[in-house]
């Protein structure tokens, strides 16, 4: 009786049970991240944790769509559909202002157009060298190196299958992630001390929660500094990969 | 109203889907191509245009648009909890190398690119 009670639950209030069960995650990811004094790496492991999620529920059902699969949770899949996700992202612009793009200078727009297209081509120069043949596909994981975010939105708009699309999310996580680790250890080595250089680092690395992770471990003061020009690294992303990227990979690659 | 947050966003996001599909058509790609870009775009614009006019969004609608932009992680999570991960796995090499050289390679960019901005500095000194 419990069972059948909570179940049609689940099956009549689909979105509402997806965001009890994200909120379940998000606890546990930050619950670990603190644990572990990693607090700004909450994100990356409730991301991890999703993945690890959809896979168990990949290897259970059989299915392409993860947890949405298994009938209990298929308000997920509303959650995380594309509906949702492209209005959220909207809405992070929110509070960024045009005289602090000003300020970030030339030198930052410099380095956010460099960041996007290098981590672009190298992402397409992986693909290629490991066998993606498709001018969809190729353009899919490139853009999965530039963000996690900038991969599943470039995906869909171009049509590619969910594998793909979870390649370049993949992708986009072990970037968010490595930044975290990697940032403090090498800041000394390569001069990230001064705003210049954040603002260049974010310009460059991009991916938010990355950006922040990594700038605090090294030193908060430079925190503002990365964040203000990772912001538009992603809406940059969004913007040219899926344009301009996708018809230089298709002019190349046919 | 915090609804008049998520409506604002909402417009955003109409105008920059319909300018994105139109330029989708222009390439011959179909669907939308950087639709979310240009509705960032847009809302950046807009929130700086009320802002400058002296009249920001009053504090119960920007709120509403901040409530969204919170959701962002969790839906984020959510999204990498529906996608084929079990098919990812096969080809996973790829995500690691692309990945991790795209970060190994930026953060190795930074003193390169953070030098130019030295360097126009100092001519904007001399200047």
């Amino acid at each position: 009786m419990v069972i059948n009670i909570i179940s049609e639950f689940f099956k009549s209030n689909g979105l509402v049970g997806a965001i009890g069960i994200i909120a379940l995650v998000m606890y546990v990811a930050y619950y670990i991240a603190n644990s572990i004094g990693q607090k700004r790496m909450g994100s990356a492991f409730a991301i991890i944790i999703g993945l690890v999620l959809a896979y168990i529920a990949g290897k259970y059902t059989g299915g392409k769509k993860g947890l949405a699969d298994i009938k209990l949770f298929a308000g997920v899949g509303l959650l995380g559909g594309g509906m949702l996700r492209d209005y959220a992202i909207i809405s992070t612009a929110y509070g960024v202002k045009v005289e602090n793009l000003k300020k970030a200078g030339l030198v930052g727009i410099f380095s956010l157009i460099v960041g996007v297209l290098f981590s672009f081509i190298i992402g397409v120069i992986i693909a290629v060298l490991l066998g993606f043949k498709n001018a969809v596909d190729i353009t899919t994981i490139g853009a999965g190196a530039v963000t996690f975010i900038v991969g599943p939105v470039t995906g869909s708009a171009l049509g590619a299958s969910s594998e793909v699309i979870a390649l370049s999310i993949a992708a986009g996580v072990v970037k968010s992630v490595l930044t975290m680790i990697i940032t403090p250890i090498i800041a000394p080595k390569i001069g990230l001390n001064n705003p210049t250089a954040a603002m260049v680092y974010g310009g460059l690395l991009g991916t938010t929660s990355g950006v922040a992770g990594g700038l605090a471990a090294t030193d908060p003061k430079l925190v503002p500094y990365g964040a203000l020009t990772a912001t538009f690294y992603t809406g940059l992303g969004t913007l040219i990969v899926p344009s301009i990227g996708f018809l230089l990979v298709k002019i190349i690659f046919g | 109203m915090e609804i008049y947050g998520l409506g604002i966003i909402a417009v955003c996001m109409f105008v920059g889907s319909f300018l994105g599909n139109i330029l989708g058509n222009l390439l011959g790609v179909k669907g939308d191509v950087g639709g979310v870009g240009i509705a960032m775009l847009l809302l950046v614009l807009i929130s700086n245009y009320v802002e400058s006019k002296g009249k920001p969004f009053p504090e119960k609608t920007s709120k509403g648009i901040e409530f969204v932009s919170f959701l962002y992680i969790p839906i984020v999570v959510a999204m990498a909890s529906i996608q084929n991960v079990v098919a990812a796995f096969k080809g996973g090499a790829v995500a690691f190398l692309a990945g991790g050289l795209a970060t190994i390679g930026s953060m190795l960019l930074i003193p390169l690119i953070s030098r130019i901005g030295a360097s126009e500095k100092n001519y904007n000194i001399t200047k």
